[in-house]
This record gives structure tokens, sequence and C-alpha cells, in this order.
């Protein structure tokens, strides 16, 4: 189980406590105002903000001093996801082993992965020729290859259309979630959080709360999650 | 949301990049200070020195920037045929061999070129190049483009609507528009000219000389390579430093990226025509002053190519070792000062702008010479002088692009596991071919006509083209050192050319 343990987190003149623990085998969305401080917790989650104090564990491993490629944590940022230079294969690649060339078996795997999130074919292709949702599916793919057993998406799916994001949401839900694996989603939109979360973390006021079932959270939202989704005045 | 700064840094490289660029820049200056025969004073031949060196430098920034007024305004209101070419080709002078150039006006104003043999026929007195107007028309050569694209961007930059707005007023477009801007531009292209002809050593070696044209730099030379007197080499090194960082002082804070930058495309859309053939006339005459030059290095090395002394081949071998050995290491030291990053960069990128060669060089002589015979390490040294003097402007030209992939994709190469080295070589380098490619041509092309160091330390077993050449020149055989002129031409094109296009090429951007 991946775990906050009284996280302290500064930045600047920002600060975020975070004492909350994430389920196994789900899919967690932060949800809050913006800057309240979501991407600022994903950040110290993968080794980028050192805390002030408190620790993150993963079981019973303790990550807070562990470097970020060292974390058995994946990653997906809003942009720059995939390196312009190197092939849809290659890019994927790097998700088995941080080079450019792979054994055999290894490429092998890389292209059933592609094939598995609908990129049979783009192997050679450079992800400047891709679509946004193609490109979407080749990080996709990255971590899925990885095969570490938390993800982190800092709203990568934020700039396709409703439609597209949908369907990645799904493709997410299909491909990525399995039992063993914690997924925590940054998200400002309620319908992704309902569509793809089990759980949702409120952050708001410099808190990161604990995780609340989803469709208790928006039965009855807390005065700020109200505010924030436009429903409180009613 | 901000992101806190997270970076794979990659430091040693960049550390003993430093390292060598204080040592040959600081150290050779601290050998300088060290022997330098303090107690003697200056002599009056010093004092004359000092002063040639600082009043051809006014001159030539001077006249460059006046004449680079008209021309840029012309070029800035103008559209015609092959503007985009000649505004490209302004910025040619500065991959250009200063001997190569020298040579070709020599073939025009020299005892025997075009201007004197017109003016016998005329039957008028004779003009001679050498002296103080030598030294400052070779200068505006050089200086005069570089003059008109820094004044040229200043006007434009000034954005199109303030044109309309000044044109709906019906006011002034100099008093509103390009007094203002002149004012703000002309000082800068003034003292970047003016730094760099305190520093253009081969331009005096070929046309000054004698007490009443000598720069402090040809005194450094004399002293050295006739008088084998140390002491005095080091003191005048000492006072060429002082001129220099006395002007780089004031010069600090400009920009010397402009003076290759594209992007002048755009021509200023505007409602004060001017008289167009005067415009044109302005342009032609500049165009003329600056290519004519070129064109008798051809017209005139074209013969020569054909039978060139062997010892020209040999020279040419040297120089393009030298040029290659000088890019790389100006190349990597580049990438591993952009990567590394941070204020101690930023000093060490601009501080071989303030150096001279000839005073790193003397500094060099000093201390190889307790050691071993300075001849044989002419080369080596030459390439390291080069490497250096290129690196603030292959610096300049990656650390946009390096920066901008370290902040895009530093994080997401830190969570997969990069090391600094691979994330080196598999994400930085393939995202900075272009500028890469740019730097190391520059770095080779300036290292391949560079007669500045190699003079103070070569034999004949080390002679470089460009002193291949010189010496040719020396010796009056004009046919030979054309030749040789075209072929030095030829190699430093062609270097920056490859270079530059092997960073083109499949560059995925």
């Amino acid at each position: 189980m991946l775990k906050c343990e009284n996280l302290f987190l500064k930045q600047g003149d920002f600060t975020l406590q975070a004492d909350l623990n994430f389920p196994k085998g789900a899919v967690t969305a932060l949800m809050g105002p913006s800057g309240a401080g979501k991407s600022t917790l994903l950040a110290a989650l993968a080794g980028f903000l050192q805390p002030v104090s408190g620790r993150i564990l993963y079981d019973s491993a303790d990550l807070t001093h562990i470097p970020p490629g060292d974390r058995p944590i994946s990653i997906l940022f809003q942009d720059n996801n995939l390196f312009p230079h190197l092939t849809i294969a290659q890019n994927a690649g790097l998700g088995v082993r941080p080079v450019l060339r792979l054994k055999s078996d290894e490429l092998a795997r890389v292209a059933e992965v592609l094939e598995q999130v609908g990129l049979a074919g783009f192997d050679a292709r450079l992800p400047g020729d891709l679509s946004g949702g193609q490109q979407s599916r080749a990080a996709l793919a990255r971590v899925l290859l990885a095969e570490r057993p938390v993800v982190l998406l800092d709203e990568p799916f934020a700039a396709l259309g409703p439609g597209l994001k949908h369907e990645m949401l799904d493709l997410v839900k299909r491909t990525l979630l399995t039992p063993d694996r914690t997924i925590v989603m940054v998200t400002h939109d309620p319908d992704d959080a309902k569509r793809a979360a089990q759980h949702v973390v409120l952050v708001a006021e410099h808190t990161a709360n604990k995780p609340e079932p989803t469709s208790s959270i928006f039965a009855s939202p807390p005065a700020v999650l109200a505010r924030y989704l436009g429903t409180g005045m009613d | 949301m901000a992101h806190s700064p997270f970076t794979i840094k990659l430091r040693w490289p960049g550390a003993l990049a430093g390292a060598l660029v204080l040592l040959l820049t600081l150290g050779t200056l601290g050998a300088v200070a060290w022997q330098a025969e303090w107690v003697g004073g200056l002599s009056p031949a010093d004092y004359a020195a000092i002063r040639f060196t600082v009043l051809q430098a006014l001159a030539s920034a001077a006249i460059s920037t006046m004449l680079a007024i008209p021309v840029a305004r012309a070029l800035a209101r103008r559209q015609f045929r092959g503007r985009s070419i000649l505004i490209t080709l302004l910025g040619a002078p500065f991959l250009l061999p200063v001997i190569v150039a020298v040579l070709g006006l020599l073939m025009i104003f020299g005892r025997s070129g075009l201007l004197n043999g017109g003016l016998a026929w005329l039957g008028l007195p004779g003009f001679s190049i050498y002296g103080f107007h030598g030294v400052v028309m070779a200068h505006v050569f050089f200086n005069l483009p570089l003059a008109t694209r820094l004044i040229l961007q200043g006007w434009l930059a000034i954005p199109a609507e303030r044109f309309r707005l000044t044109a709906s007023l019906n006011a002034s477009v100099w008093q509103l528009l390009e007094r203002p801007m002149l004012r703000a531009v002309a000082p800068g292209a003034f003292l970047v000219i003016f730094l760099i002809c305190l520093t253009s050593f081969a331009v005096a070696l070929t046309l000054g000389g004698g007490p009443r044209a000598t720069t402090v730099e040809l005194a450094i030379y004399q002293a050295l390579r006739f008088d084998f007197d140390l002491g005095r080499a080091a003191l005048l090194a000492g006072i060429q430093f002082l001129l220099c960082a006395c002007a780089a002082l004031v010069v600090w804070r400009l920009s010397t990226a402009d003076m290759l930058s594209g992007g002048m495309d755009r021509r200023v859309q505007r409602w004060d025509s001017g008289a167009a053939w005067l415009d044109m006339l302005v342009i032609s005459a500049a165009a003329i002053f600056l290519s004519l030059p070129l064109a008798m290095i051809v017209f005139r090395g074209l013969p020569g190519l054909v039978d060139l002394p062997v010892s020209v081949w040999w020279a040419a071998a040297r120089s393009i070792s030298v040029a290659l050995v000088s890019a790389l290491l100006c190349s990597g030291m580049a990438v591993a000062l952009a990567l590394w990053g941070g204020r101690f960069v930023a000093v060490v990128g601009v501080l071989p702008l303030a150096a001279s060669g000839l005073v790193i060089g003397t500094g060099a002589f000093l201390l190889i010479y307790p050691v071993m015979n300075p001849a044989k390490a002419a080369l080596v040294v030459t390439a390291l002088v080069n490497a250096t003097l290129a690196l603030p402007f292959a610096l300049r030209a990656l650390e946009p692009g390096i920066d901008t992939a370290k902040r895009d994709f530093d994080r997401l190469a830190a969570s997969l596991g990069f090391g600094p080295w691979r994330f080196a070589r598999m994400i930085i380098l393939p995202r900075v071919r272009r500028p890469l490619g740019f730097g190391a041509g520059l770095a080779a092309a300036l290292s391949m006509g560079d007669l500045g160091v190699i003079a103070l330390f070569a034999g004949d077993a080390q002679e470089t083209l460009p002193l291949a050449m010189y010496r040719l020149m020396g010796a009056y055989q004009m046919q030979s050192a054309a030749g040789a002129g075209l072929l030095l031409l030829g190699l430093s094109l062609s270097l920056f050319w490859i270079f530059d296009k092997g960073g083109r090429a499949h560059a995925q951007m």
C-alpha cells in the first residue's frame, strides 16, 4: 500500500500536509481547487520534491529518500511524456530498460503492448507523426511495460477532447488496473473521477484528506468540494 | 502549479572544461603578470603602441557603425531580389579567415592592386594601404557587415504598429522611432566592434608595422619572435589584457549571439518611402566593397591553385587537424558547461571574449618555454586556444536548447531511472544536434583561419595554412598566396558547412 505518513510539503510559501493511504487495486482521484497542491503531492510521491518532514512508504519500504527512478512508481505528466527524437517503440521500450537497444524478447514484449494499446504497426513512427490520442497511448504503453506497482497520472489526458479522454481512461482501467496496482490520478473534472476512480482524495486548504468512496463523496460533497463543483449555492 | 527545480546534474565534465578555460585565460594571465618586467616601466614605443591600438579601434568602430546606419536603413525598408541572401552573407565575414580578406583588399588597394593601377593610368599619385588607414579599412571591411546586422535588428524590432501610428499621426519617423532606436542600438554595436578591433592581430601584422602603426599585440609578437625579450612581451601582454578587460567590462551585458542569428527576412512596412534609388545605391556600394576583395581572391587564386608548393598542402593538412580538434574540444566543453549550468558557467562563458589570443599565447609560451621547445607544442596550444576563444559562441548557441531539453524531460528521465550520462547521450545530445553542429562548424572555421597564437609558436614544421599564406605574401609570391587563400577560404567555409549540415540532417525538433 502507498502511504503518506505525516507528510509535510513546502514549496516557496505554499504548504501541504498529507496523512493517508492509497488503496491497492484501485484508482484514486486527487481533486480540489487549482493551486491546492494536487500536482505538488504527486511530485513528492514521484520523488521530485523532498518533503520537509514525514515519510512516504510503499508496503514496508521507506521511499522518502529514494531517487525517482528507483521508486516502484511510474508517472505520466501533462505533456512531454514522449521524447520527440525517439521512435514510438523506443519510447515505449524505455519502460522495459532505459536503453535504446533492447533484446529480441524485450522487443517482442514492446510490440505486444503496443498492440494492446491499439498502436500495432506504429513502432517506427516518431511522436510528431501521431495524433494527441495516439501519443497518449504510446506513453501508456511505456507505463505498462515498466510494470511498476504504482502509477501516477498528472492529468496526462487533459488536452484531449472528452471522447478521447474517456477512451483513454477506460483503457487505463482495462489495461493498467490490476489487483496489486495503485493508481493515483490528478483531475479537475468530476466526470473523470466518477468514470475511472473508486476513491477520491480531496486536496484543499493545505491538506490532502483521507480517501472516500467516489459515490459517497459526490452524493454528499463537503463544503469545499461543493464550492469547487459549483453546487454549493443551490 | 510551479514545479520545483529538480534536475539531473552532470557536474565534473563541466568542472573540467571550466578549469581548462580558467587555466587558459586566468592561468596564462598569471604567468604573464609573474614574468612581466614592471620595473623598467613603459618605453615611448610602448606608449605609441597603446595609442595606436586604441585610436585605430576607435576609428574602425566609429566608421563601421556610421556607415552601417544607411545600409541597415536601406535594407530595412527595401524589398528586392537577393535581399535575404545579402543579409545572410553579412554574417559570413565572421567565418572568413582574416588573412584571406587582407589579401583580397591588397589586390584592390595594394601597391599593384586595381586602385593604384587605375590611378597610375590617370596619371595620379599612388595610394598606400599600409599604416593607420589600411588597418582601419580592413577592420571596416570585417565589421561593417556585423554593424549592419546589429543595427538592422534594431530597425526590425520596431513594431509595425508604431510605423502605422506614426503614419496616422503624420509624425516624423526619424524623430519618433529611428533616432531613439539608434541611440539604443548604435552604442552597443560600436563597443562590440571596438573590442574586436582591439584584439585583431592578423590585420595589424599584415597592414601595420613600423613605429607609427604597431599595435600592442604586434609589439608582443615582435618582442617574442624577434627580440626574444620575454619580460617585455609579458609586460605588453599585461597591458593588452588591461585594455581588453576595460572594454569587455563595458560590453559585458551586450549579446553576442546576435552576431549570427537569423530571422531578418521581415521588411518593415512603412509609409515614408524616401528615395528608392538612394537606398539601392547605398546597398550596391556596400555589396561591392564587401564582395570585390573576395571575388579577387577567387579570380587570382584559381590559377595559383594548380601549382601550389607541396608545403602549402602539408600546412593545409595541419590546419584541418587543428580545426577538427578545436571543433570537437569546443563543442564538448560547451555541452559539458551547458549541462552543468549556473553562475560559474556564465562567467566562464564570457571570459574568453575578454581574452586576447596573443595574451593567452604569451602566457602559454612562458609556461611551456622552461619545459620544452614551444614550437613542438605549437599545434596543441593553437587547438586549445582556438577552442577556448570559440567557446562563448558555441555556448550561446547551445544553452537555450539544452535548457529546454532539461526542463522538458529531466523529470521523465529521472522517473525512468536515467543516470546523468545516459540522459546527456540519449536525450540532450539528439535534442541539440542543430546548435551543436552550428557551434562545432563555427569553432572549426574560426580555428582554420586563425593567425594569432600559431605565429608566436610555430617553426617551419608546424606551419598552418594561414601562416604559410602569410609567409608567401611576405615573399611577394602573390600568385601562390592567392591560391593558398582560395584553398583556405574554401576549407573554412566547407568545414563550417559540413558541421552545420551534419547537425541539420535528420534533426528531429
